[in-house]
């Protein structure tokens, strides 16, 4: 559908990963030094310039797993590993979190809102750094020459493709249900009551008017609801006040970050019909990881800089014990491309491919694994 | 008053999509056909009255040319002719024609797919008979395709394309009164809230156009010569179809309308938005001053539910079913 989506859908999602990591690198009382330094390189990466031409050219969206494939490498752009179950545990409260400021976002063109609500907090991650700040205020106007002058109608085609990216998507994250924004079956509380969208009136009133235009009736009415007026507008320019709270930081060190792995029997069943479908776009999405990740740079650990790993669980054993029980319709099966044979009759790709390796240990290829391999020798 | 009555299960939830539920009562066989899009697939379902023994079938989306990713089906909607009654879906690839039970696929009409993808997005969305003889389709560059259809066979012939919207269509109706009073057959909408009035002879010709807003008309419906719109901002407007004078405004909703639709019979309206309400409605003419009257008759709030579609299962507007989105069922409500 839109061709405009996956910027908006990329900076949202690599947004809420930052909240994340932030909060858990504090939580697992990284020294600030080496802390400031993933956080660093991380967004250093995420808004690279050649990454950001190849995510700003129109384009439909990938599947899940090709977008996972991209946030694997990203959250190893620095000295910080993650494994299997913390990075699975990671991505659903991205993709989580983003799709509750989709469905909840009062009109369509707010997703801006919520993008930029995303990025200044990016730019506080960032404010001692005037580089990187450089970087993520390129971006930014980037963003409001694309977006600015899109209507109203082409706001909810981009809405309604991401809504379609996560439908069927239930997991339940710890932190809505105590909040009461998400139901034990996955689904969010929809309110039907506070300001209506700016722009909207407050439902309730009938206007009846002649031949002539002009007024000869008017009637009140009972929706059901119980809503109000809109206080103001947020603003839409590179600094100001965004009025809508989606998109801000919801963790803090009393608010960590938990997730109740047991998703719902329906989103396992959907789940399952992605990973079974056999997949003929396998190529086409090669090629857009190997264009995407061209512009992704990977520092590995080296001597003087000691890595280290973080745990998106409290302790070791609930990680260890999150990616035993995770069910196998439920993991990602990142794609696990390793070149392997004529590495020179491709180099670019063969380049980006060889650097790509953030798995600890090679796991079983999955068909889909298997046809990557396939498609790459033919290369 | 309405009550909730058994819902029909679907195969998979529906899609945030204008006008998402296509209902059509059978003649012949106590049974009602559904249809809603899911992502790339359609799913169809046929249910008995009581909501019991449902059987499902599921139609997907084909594929034009070198595919980058899984085309989406924008909308599905069976078109009643006199002759023969058509299941017609539209999707970023083209239009698929299909016999009501969606068993054979009797025309496909491709869209020129461009590459590298241009910016803007690449669809066919509105559906609607027309005329007898018609079916309209609308697409992402304003255009209106007409179909001619016989009354047999896969002779399908593109008769005409009608230019007169700037933006992508969202929706197409035709009239669906006993007695409309004046000439208008067709009403197209758009992405930007204009809308136009068609008068259908042997070519179709502009009766009116109805300017833009600011926000999108994403349903219309056409009633005895009264045109009922829905649009982004929660709002209602029925506008005389002739003149296109506005006759009406309705504070409906909260949140963006997806989806209208009347009972021939009663002029009963109803109104299915993201906010999670359908509202019912009635329409009816002073008979003293000749003026377009409306009134409120129901509220029904399907809880934590975006709706995506909402149509009226019989021609007078006794019961109702709804489809909401990331939801594997249609809900369904009767008159008690």
């Amino acid at each position: 559908m839109s061709a405009r989506t996956l910027p908006l859908l990329f900076l949202n999602l690599g947004g809420e990963m930052l909240y994340i990591l932030d909060q858990r690198l504090r939580a697992q009382s990284i020294p600030g030094e080496k802390a400031r330094k993933v956080m660093n390189d991380i967004i250093t990466t995420m808004f690279n310039k050649k990454f950001m031409e190849e995510l700003f050219k129109p384009q439909e969206l990938y599947s899940k797993k090709a977008l996972r494939t991209v946030y694997d490498r990203l959250a190893h752009a620095s000295i910080m590993r993650l494994n299997q179950a913390s990075m699975d545990k990671l991505y659903d409260l991205m993709t989580m979190a983003f799709k509750y400021q989709v469905l909840l976002c009062p009109r369509p063109k707010d997703i801006l809102l919520v993008t930029f609500n995303h990025l200044d907090a990016i730019k506080d991650f960032v404010r001692d750094s005037p580089n990187i700040l450089n970087q993520v205020d390129e971006t930014f106007r980037q963003l409001i020459d694309m977006y600015s002058c899109l209507s109203a109608g082409e706001f909810q085609l981009i809405r309604q493709t991401l809504l379609i990216f996560f439908q069927d998507m239930h997991i339940r994250v710890s932190i809505f249900l105590k909040d009461k924004v998400q139901n034990s079956n996955g689904r969010f509380v929809l309110p039907i009551s506070g300001p209506v969208p700016w722009g909207t009136e407050v439902p309730g009133l009938i206007r009846m008017f002649n031949c002539n235009g002009d007024e000869v009736k008017r009637v009140e009415f009972t929706n059901g609801g119980n809503y109000i007026s809109p206080q103001r507008e947020g603003s839409f320019d590179l600094y100001g006040d965004r009025v809508l709270k989606l998109g801000t930081n919801m963790y803090s060190v009393s608010r960590p970050v938990e997730t109740h792995m047991s998703g719902a029997s329906k989103s396992l069943a959907s789940h399952t019909k992605e990973n079974a479908a056999p997949n003929p776009l396998a190529k086409e999405e090669l090629n857009f990881l190997a264009r995407l990740m061209g512009g992704l740079e990977i520092k590995k650990p080296n001597g003087s800089e000691p890595g280290f790993r973080l745990n998106l669980f409290t302790t070791d054993e609930d990680e260890e014990y999150a990616s035993l029980t995770r069910p196998d319709e439920l993991s990602y099966k990142v794609i696990n491309i390793q070149a392997t044979q004529d590495q020179q009759q491709n180099e670019e790709l063969a380049r980006i491919m060889g650097e790509f390796e953030v798995t600890d240990q090679p796991r079983q290829s999955t068909s889909k694994g298997d046809d990557l391999l396939a498609m790459m020798d033919e290369l | 008053m309405y009550r909730k009555a058994r819902s029909v299960p679907l195969k998979s939830s529906s899609s945030a999509l204008y006008n998402n539920l296509s209902v059509l009562p059978l003649r012949d066989k106590p049974l009602t056909y559904f249809a809603a899009v899911h992502g790339s697939t359609v799913s169809l379902a046929s249910a008995a009255a009581d909501g019991l023994s449902v059987s499902h079938r599921q139609l997907q989306a084909k594929e034009g040319g070198p595919a980058v990713s899984a085309s989406i089906v924008t909308q599905a909607s069976w078109c009643v002719l006199p002759s023969r009654v058509l299941l017609v879906l539209t999707s970023q690839k083209g239009i698929q024609m299909y016999e009501s039970d969606g068993s054979i696929m009797v025309y496909w009409h491709a869209l020129d797919v461009l590459e590298p993808p241009p910016a803007q997005a690449v669809f066919a969305r509105g559906i609607a008979a027309a005329s007898g003889r018609f079916i309209c389709v609308g697409t992402s560059s304003g255009l209106v395709l007409v179909f001619d259809v016989p009354s047999k066979g896969t002779n399908i012939t593109l008769s005409e394309v009608l230019e007169e919207h700037h933006d992508s269509i969202t929706d197409i109706t035709s009239e669906v009164g006993e007695n409309p009073n004046g000439a208008a057959d067709l009403l197209t909408a758009d992405d930007s809230g204009a809308l136009c009035v068609w008068r259908a002879k042997e070519e179709f010709s502009l009766l009116t156009k109805i300017s833009a807003f600011g926000w999108t008309c994403s349903s219309v419906k056409l009633w005895n010569g009264v045109i009922a719109a829905g649009y982004g901002n929660g709002q209602i407007r029925l506008y005389e179809a002739t003149s296109g004078a506005l006759r009406a405004t309705v504070s409906a909703h909260a949140r963006w309308i997806y989806a209208l639709d009347l009972a021939p019979l009663t002029g009963k309206l109803l109104s299915g938005a993201e906010d999670s309400y359908v509202q019912i409605w009635k329409l009816s003419r002073n008979p003293d001053t000749g003026d377009i009257e409306i009134e409120h008759c129901h509220s029904e709030c399907v809880t934590d539910t975006q709706l995506c579609g909402a149509r009226f299962c019989d021609p007078e507007g006794n019961s109702f079913a709804a489809t909401g989105y990331d939801l594997s069922e249609i809900v369904r409500y009767g008159q008690v």
